[in-house]
């Protein structure tokens, strides 16, 4: 963390680290005198308020903007929510709106079958729910043990080590809408990819045509968009790997698939656990990149729960905000549950 | 023999021991390679893609390099003409200008001698190309469409949504590593359920509440929700903790007040944790998608993000632009990335928060 400002000035010869750091006097001057200013402003009436209240009651001073904007924007909305959802019609504004009951979950969850979507009366939200379940469980695993897989090779004797963790971990820092936009222009009909599948003799395929071809996309695009987060959690927890372990491993000439399971997997399984349950509370709420690559398409076949909520409330001809609030508690509770999980699990790790 | 040379190259170790490569030191470089290409490649071939014009675009299968076909002007004719490599019926390769198409056959010119005309069958010939990079995908959609507005809503949004957050997140972390007063174990709770509420799950609700507050399609819609953030409270506050207390102690003797000890001594110590929230702030506020998608329904509002994802419905033949958009979307976190690499990947592997 203190690296930071040594980062910026080691690149480079000596002529551009003085116009560098000449910049950095001057925007640091200004903005010191802009900063200096507004203090100015603000410690008057912060002194009065002490005067006033006393230095024992100032925390709750220092408190209050952030509580105001948790209260509104959190506390507030998920009281609403359940307003929402046990209330009809299609006004906006809760007054407005008839209570119903529990007929919005009612109405989500009068299925035939909850194996078969079709079944459904609101069969939108249940193939989202299918369509998420499947995202999930490919996607998790997938990324869990290609994160495991390279985490350990990035923490192998290798040359170039910080270069290549660089390589994975870039497009975490991508926009899920660029990060859609790179690959649809990669898959589209006469794209790279099909460029590449004809010169080898093969047919163009119209990926985001097939429903299982689409699938397979969304769940590969999400892994090489955010795998780079997971190996470097699965990197830091390898390098807290006492090295002496492995010595000894290597005195005893133990074959190197023993030690990973014998050394590595077992210390290394509090992180994998980690990584297991933050993947799957980011998974359930898969949205933007799906949404821009595919648009739910073809037909319903990679629409997402978070997608059925943004669109029933937002972008379908009727606007139903008590259907996509009974939709939202649903997920709500399941990503509480998740949540739970991993509090259990860092505590557990803490002891 | 290179590829000997190569392999002896992999197998040098760290600090030059000579141990013997195992099969898994090679099967980790091609991994590492690979891993190469398919993360920097896709990039890479959209930077590329974004300098071709837009007939270069639509060819099957595409060129690795934006070329464009070279145009040359022909004494007697009012405007440039294409040039290609003709295979004369003689034998002889020549570079020819089409002066028009009829059918099958083109009627072609010697740029060098304009007297000179050729009939030429239309699969006797080769577009002449050159290495073109069509800047105007990047100058045109700043002229014809909002995208300069977009870029500026997305840089005030980001800065001054990261502005808010440093500063809120700081006080309250201040109020909650510094002083012991009634309730701080109950705030501290209620930071940590904030963090168990996605805006995935508050979507209809924060609506209404933006709404009452009437801010729907403002820019500050999309600032405010998001500016307390939990995470930030706890990155700050872990911080905080580790001041020494002497300072704040002997600020007080000196008859400080609360917030001058906040702002002219915590804060400046902070700095480091401030930079990495700042970083982490940057990013969440310039990538955000879903919220933004649902608040911001006029064209003058939207975001980067917005903006391009309308662009990708509307523009569907219109690569041309759209992969010169991304390229600009893309640019401000990849500097950031250059210059903070270390910075960011210590800080979120220090926290385990994105």
């Amino acid at each position: 963390m203190t690296e930071l400002p040594s980062v910026a000035v080691q690149e480079g010869g000596g002529l551009r680290r003085q116009a560098l750091a000449a910049t950095g006097q001057v925007i640091g001057r200004s903005v010191g005198r802009l900063v200096g200013f507004a203090m100015g402003l603000v410690d008057r009436p912060m002194k009065a308020i002490q005067r006033a209240i006393g230095a024992k009651r100032m925390p709750y001073v220092f408190l209050l903007p952030n509580f105001v904007f948790f209260g509104l924007f959190v506390f507030l909305p998920i009281a609403i929510n359940v307003v929402f959802s046990v209330t009809g019609g299609t006004a906006l504004f809760p007054s407005q709106r008839p209570f119903a009951g529990l007929d919005q979950y009612a109405y989500l969850f009068d299925c035939g079958s909850f194996l078969d979507p079709n079944s459904c009366r609101e069969d939108h939200f249940w193939r989202g729910v299918a369509n998420t379940a499947k995202f999930v469980v490919f996607q998790v695993t997938a990324m869990v043990l290609l994160s495991l897989l390279t985490a350990v090779i990035l923490n192998m004797k290798i040359r170039g080590r910080g270069f290549f963790r660089a390589v994975y971990f870039f497009p975490v820092l991508l926009s899920p809408v660029v990060v859609a936009l790179i690959w649809k222009w990669i898959l589209q009909r006469d794209g790279l990819l099909n460029a590449a599948i004809t010169t080898f003799g093969g047919q163009k395929i119209l990926f985001f045509v097939d429903p299982g071809w689409a699938m397979f996309w969304a769940v590969f695009v999400s892994i090489w968009a955010h795998m780079g987060l997971y190996t470097l959690i699965l990197l830091a927890g390898l390098q807290a790997i006492p090295s002496d372990l492995y010595e000894a491993a290597q005195m005893d000439a133990t074959p190197r698939w023993r030690v990973f399971r014998r050394i590595t997997l077992p210390l290394l399984w509090p992180n994998m656990i980690v990584v297991i349950v933050l993947s799957l509370i980011k998974g359930v709420q898969t949205f933007d990149e799906v949404f821009v690559l595919t648009g739910g398409g073809p037909g319903t076949a990679t629409l997402m729960v978070v997608q059925y909520i943004y669109e029933t409330a937002f972008s379908n001809q009727v606007q139903n905000f008590g259907l996509a609030a009974a939709a939202s508690v649903v997920l709500g509770i399941v990503l509480f549950v998740l949540t739970l999980l991993q509090l259990a699990v860092t505590r557990q790790k803490e002891r | 023999m290179a590829a000997s040379r190569l392999a002896r190259f992999a197998g040098r170790r760290r600090g030059g021991s000579g141990a013997p490569l195992h099969w898994t030191d090679i099967a980790a470089y091609a991994y590492l390679a690979l891993g190469c290409i398919l993360m920097f490649g896709p990039v890479l071939w959209l930077v590329l893609s974004s300098f071709k014009t837009q007939g270069a675009l639509l060819e099957f299968p595409p060129s690795l390099l934006p070329l464009a076909q070279v145009e040359v002007t022909v004494p007697g004719q009012p405007q440039p003409l294409p040039l290609f490599r003709v295979t004369l019926p003689d034998g002889s390769v020549r570079e020819l200008a089409q002066l028009r198409r009829v059918g099958l056959v083109a009627q072609m010119v010697d740029p060098k001698d304009p007297s000179q005309q050729f009939r030429v069958a239309l699969d006797k010939r080769e577009p002449v190309r050159k290495m073109a990079f069509a800047t105007e995908n990047y100058t045109e959609p700043l002229e014809r469409f909002a995208f300069l507005r977009f870029l500026g809503n997305s840089v005030f949004v980001t800065v001054v949504a990261t502005l808010i957050t440093l500063l809120i997140n700081s006080m309250a972390a201040y109020a909650l590593s510094v002083y012991e007063f009634r309730g701080k174990n109950a705030a501290l709770l209620a930071v940590i359920g904030t963090l168990m509420i996605p805006i995935t799950i508050i979507l209809v609700p924060v609506y209404l509440v933006v709404t009452e507050l009437g801010l729907v399609n403002s820019l500050w819609a999309v600032i405010l929700p998001g500016a307390a953030t939990p995470t930030g409270v706890f990155l700050l506050r872990q911080y905080m903790l580790t001041l020494p207390r002497d300072l704040i102690e002997a600020a007080r003797m000196d008859k400080a007040s609360e917030w001058q000890i906040y702002w002219r001594i915590v804060m400046p110590l902070t700095l480091p944790a401030l930079a990495v929230l700042a970083i982490f702030s940057i990013m969440w506020r310039w990538n955000e998608f879903l919220w933004p998608l649902a608040v911001l329904t006029k064209t003058e509002v939207y975001t980067l993000q917005i903006g391009l994802n309308a662009f990708q419905g509307e523009l569907q033949t219109q690569w041309h632009y759209l992969l010169a958009m991304t390229v600009v979307t893309l640019l401000p976190v990849a500097l950031v990335f250059v210059f903070l690499q270390r910075c960011i990947t210590t800080g979120i592997g220090s926290t385990g928060m994105k």
